[in-house]
């Protein structure tokens, strides 16, 4: 895929047209800077259609600007790509005929009804009979009887699934959604997550951004984005087995207060060499370290402590993310 | 690359209507649910109607002034060295036949045209005081009514330094004057004409410079450019409903004009609606641009105001334009409200046809097209 993007273009233009072209986006060392703020650096990631791909990373890593790139709301600086078979660079407009954007911050108009919302969106994309069209959505969304309400009066939730309804009411092929489910109530973040496998399943590639760890696992697969830099990529347990970490978790036995003592021996914890993590859950703390021979030794002074039980554990998605961050920060100073 | 594409793609070509028509109903939806504005729409002309209607007066100078001599004698040199030298008068040309004399006045391009008759100096030195004949265009009352007093002792002084007549004794000669186009000399037919325009550049202006930016600022504008509509759609969608506005506010002005100040309608009723939307698409466009400049909607109300007070000041709705310097004229030819002003007090006073105002329809087209393109080529359709 690399060597096609050098020379000529039209070739590979032509070759990722093919209907049976299985990718659908494929950019390579994309860099995007505002002044001398470089937001996205390098960023090299494929992703397959009928996938749903996540797109990680904290706040200000880039993953915004990186979907706008996508979908040519933003020029890159350096590199290329393709989505949906469309050259990022020249073809934006073929490529938003195909695409349902969702932004992070609730844009339709709030003074338009949720009907008149949808109709707007069926007629821009010559959807055929758009008043039937935005009447089927709004029955999908389940807003039937909301259908003269406006959209500004929605909750978050509601509002949420009618910006899913007007990106999938014109039939894109994928769709690019940016933080979706951010301040929406766990309740409607699960029926959020089964609509959008159900899509998947109806062949719509779906790339989601998002800084929560349950959703990142939902996905097919993730990428995981900090400072700019693509950190790691691929199915869940991959990017797990792929991190290297070890993690042991250690709680503490018996009755009684044990909050005080245990955030004594995080503190304590944290100093050795050979821990890289330190994080509490609950009466436990999840231990992870880089080398699994150096963490064991830094943790066997600990073992015969009284009232402490270790037991060996996989990294979560959470582990392998901030050790990942942290690790990319040490390498940025 | 959008422009190319949109003329290369053909105008009706590829849903370019379909996208129009799903703007401009999205935008009168939403102007129907902002009441205040709709009501502004309606309240503004008429306050200003009514406030400015009764209030406005105004002093001129410099005022065009063409010669129509029927003898070419030292009488008429003498008469034309004055208006030269008065700063009342702007002598501008010599006119050679009752056609050009009249086409002068009806234009716009003179207010005063001082006939010499045939034999005027012969009968001057015989005393027996001839008639010089002076038609003014009393579509601007005030600087006709003092302009016509200064005109007889400007001349009355040239012809005495002259010799042609005696310091003393009776008057000389005689002065025939012809109020053009507004006999009474009525206020009003001169203001609300004036109006009309004034009105409609502040309110249309207004509109689109905020239309943009406002979808800016709502955050719509990502989601919108994320769609497949290009720029050249996205502002004909936003400036069409403005047009039926404008229209709408145009009927209610000249209405209220006829009932309340009983102005006339001398010429097409046509031609003034055709001039009035071209006007109206003008000041539409201009504030299309400032709302693809401006950052947000205070700036866009910012720009507006910069653009609207020069258009009340130097077009001629306040002050006479014929008195203003040469470069505030140059200025003033850069705004719509001149040309229209000149156009619709033509049309309303005089019976203005379509050869009369072709200059000042050419301009205003030429503006409108000006900011056309430059709110296409400036509208931002990435984020970059």
């Amino acid at each position: 895929m690399a060597s096609a993007a050098d020379g000529a273009p039209q070739p590979e233009a032509g070759i990722a047209r093919e209907p049976e072209a299985d990718i659908a986006i494929e950019v390579e060392g994309l860099r995007k800077q505002f002044g001398t703020h470089v937001v996205v650096d390098d960023l090299t990631m494929r992703v397959r259609r009928r996938q749903i791909y996540g797109f990680l990373g904290p706040n200000g890593s880039g993953k915004t600007t990186t979907i706008r790139m996508l979908c040519g709301l933003l020029t890159p600086d350096a590199g290329r790509g393709t989505c949906l078979g469309y050259d990022i660079r020249t073809e934006a407009r073929r490529i938003r005929a195909k695409v349902g954007y969702m932004t992070q911050k609730f844009s339709l108009y709030a003074d338009l009804s949720v009907r008149e919302n949808l109709e707007f969106v069926a007629r821009l994309y010559g959807v055929p009979r758009p008043e039937a069209a935005a009447a089927a959505a709004i029955a999908r969304l389940g807003l039937e009887g909301r259908g003269k309400q406006l959209a500004g009066e929605l909750s978050g939730g509601w509002k949420q699934r009618l910006a899913l309804g007007a990106c999938i009411l014109p039939q894109p092929e994928l769709l690019l959604l940016d933080e979706p489910t951010a301040g929406v109530d766990p309740q409607a973040r699960r029926e959020f997550w089964s609509e959008i496998h159900t899509l998947a399943a109806e062949g719509l590639t779906v790339l989601v951004s998002t800084h929560y760890m349950d959703e990142a696992e939902r996905c097919h697969e993730i990428a995981y984005i900090a400072y700019g830099h693509l950190l790691a990529q691929g199915p869940v347990a991959d990017v797990i087995a792929a991190s290297g970490l070890t993690t042991v978790t250690v709680e503490a036995m018996g009755a009684g207060d044990s909050g005080p003592a245990m955030a004594a021996l995080a503190r304590e914890l944290e100093a050795r060499p050979g821990i890289d993590m330190v994080a509490p859950f609950g009466t436990r703390l999840h231990i992870s370290g880089r080398g699994p021979q150096a963490l064991d030794a830094a943790l066997a002074p600990f073992r015969a402590r009284p009232g402490l039980v270790f037991r060996a554990d996989a990294p979560t998605l959470e582990d392998v993310f901030i050790d990942l961050m942290s690790r990319s920060k040490d390498n940025m100073t | 690359m959008s422009a190319g594409g949109f003329l290369s793609g053909g105008l009706f070509s590829g849903g370019f209507l379909r996208r129009v028509g799903a703007m401009v109903t999205k935008e009168f939806i939403q102007l129907q649910r902002d009441r205040v504005t709709f009501a502004t729409m309606i309240m503004i002309p008429l306050l200003q109607l009514v406030l400015f209607g009764y209030a406005i007066n105004t002093t001129p100078r410099n005022l065009p002034t063409a010669v129509l001599a029927h003898e070419n004698t030292d009488a008429t040199r003498a008469i034309v060295a004055a208006l030269r030298n008065t700063d009342f008068f702007q002598f501008t040309r010599l006119a050679t036949s009752e056609q050009e004399a009249e086409h002068l006045i009806r234009a716009g391009d003179v207010l005063f045209l001082v006939e010499i008759p045939a034999g005027f100096e012969r009968a001057l030195r015989r005393g027996e005081a001839p008639a010089l004949l002076v038609a003014a265009d009393a579509t601007d009352p005030v600087a006709s009514a003092n302009a016509l007093g200064a005109l007889e002792g400007t001349v009355r002084t040239a012809l005495r330094r002259e010799r042609f007549v005696d310091a003393a004794g009776t008057a000389p000669f005689s002065i025939t004057q012809h109020r053009r186009y507004n006999p009474a000399g009525t206020s009003q037919l001169n203001i609300v004409p004036g109006l009309l325009g004034t009105i409609l550049t502040m309110t249309m202006l207004i509109f689109t410079a905020l239309s943009v930016t406002r979808e800016v600022e709502r955050g719509t504008m990502e989601s919108l450019l994320s769609m497949p509509i290009n720029p050249v759609e996205i502002m004909l969608g936003k400036i069409l409903p403005y047009v039926l506005v404008g229209i709408m506010q145009g009927v209610l002005i000249l209405g209220a004009g006829m009932v309340l100040f009983a102005v006339p309608v001398e010429g097409s009723l046509t031609l003034l609606t055709i001039v009035t939307l071209l006007f109206i698409t003008a000041n539409l466009s201009v504030g299309y641009t400032f709302s693809t400049l401006a950052q947000n909607q205070l700036q866009a109300v910012q720009m507006s105001f910069m653009f609207f007070l020069p258009n009340i000041l130097l077009s001629g709705f306040m002050f006479p334009f014929a008195g203003m310097p040469v470069w505030a004229q140059w200025i003033s030819q850069c705004l719509p409200l001149t040309h229209y002003l000149r156009m619709v007090r033509g049309i309303l006073l005089k019976g203005a046809g379509f050869t009369d105002l072709a200059p000042d329809i050419a301009a205003l087209a030429a503006l409108m097209l000006i900011a056309m393109a430059i709110a296409v080529a400036r509208f931002r359709q990435t984020l970059d």
